[in-house]
């Protein structure tokens, strides 16, 4: 194996430890504390904010002073951020559909993937039916899935 | 806002940008969840190792912080039905919009993407919305 590679797998491991860590300690793995939050004409609880201003302080900062003055990654790899800066529908309804998804349950994907050590078929269910909604999109993206309403995508375009 | 915890909630998000920060500095990669799990469903060279990786850490990072006490909440009451509905539109919505909580509401806001703005609000502005319908009609 490569450094480059040897590199890559072993930061992505400790950085998974620190999300998934970062995601219990904050409670963001509780999806009463998310409808909690998502509830602001309730009996609001802020704390989810906090997550992200937490995670915002720390990242910001190093991408902005450290990360985007660099050609290229410790590792030698490229960056994978995209160039692409269009607002188009498919974004703003993705997103739409995806909030609709998550102030039902209370579950984003990446605190799901956290609780999958509660060893609760709750969670099972929801990665499993998460799985099937990204091979349904990627389906509907290559125009081969039509949707209520909406039909077949006509425009395909490479994502 | 009996329930407001923002010691921990602080805590857990310094985390979470730390784990974003390292793993973009070190290897140049998004951690973005859903772009994450989708990745490993289509995989490409070179791409899905450190993916696998990263979703290893997640799932063990129980084990290092379960001896201070940390516990996963019981999800045993929530409905499967709305559960499963919920995933769904969670995993068709974050690939159409490309991202999620972390992808577009970290890294994303984190590096002034005007599209991760405008997702963000979508996003949370329709998690308010079906909330607030839902306390409507009694929890449903």
């Amino acid at each position: 194996m490569s450094k480059s590679k040897i590199m890559r797998i072993s930061v992505a491991l400790l950085a998974g430890l620190l999300f998934g860590m970062g995601m219990i300690i904050s409670e963001m793995v509780n999806p009463a504390k998310v409808i909690g939050f998502l509830d602001i004409t309730g009996n609001w609880d802020p704390s989810l904010a906090f997550v992200m201003g937490g995670a915002l302080a720390v990242f910001t900062p190093i991408y902005h002073f450290i990360i985007k003055k660099r050609a290229h990654a410790l590792n030698g790899d490229k960056f994978a951020w995209t160039s692409n800066t269009k607002i188009d529908g498919s974004l703003i309804s993705g997103a739409l559909i995806f909030g609709a998804g998550w102030g039902l349950a209370g579950f984003c994907p990446g605190p799901a993937i956290t609780s999958i050590a509660s060893g609760s078929n709750i969670i099972l269910a929801f990665i499993l039916s998460m799985i099937v909604g990204i091979i349904l999109a990627k389906q509907y993206q290559q125009g081969r899935l039509p949707l209520p309403f909406v039909g077949y995508r006509k425009k395909i375009c490479a994502i | 806002m009996e329930n407001f915890t923002p010691w921990s909630a602080l805590a857990g998000g310094a985390l979470i940008g730390l784990s974003a920060a390292l793993l973009m500095l070190f290897s140049g990669k998004i951690a973005g969840i859903s772009g994450i799990i989708a990745g490993l469903l289509t995989p490409q060279k070179h791409e899905s190792s450190w993916r696998a990786a990263f979703l290893t850490g997640m799932i063990a990072s129980f084990l290092i912080v379960a001896p201070w006490g940390f516990t996963l909440p019981d999800t045993g009451s929530e409905s499967i039905v709305v559960v499963s509905l919920a995933g769904l539109l969670v995993g068709f919505g974050t690939r159409l919009g490309n991202g999620c909580t972390s992808g577009h509401g970290i890294i994303g806001l984190g590096r002034f993407s005007k599209r991760s703005i405008f997702a963000t609000i979508a996003f949370m502005g329709s998690a308010f919305m079906v909330v607030f319908i839902r306390n409507q009609f009694g929890g449903l």
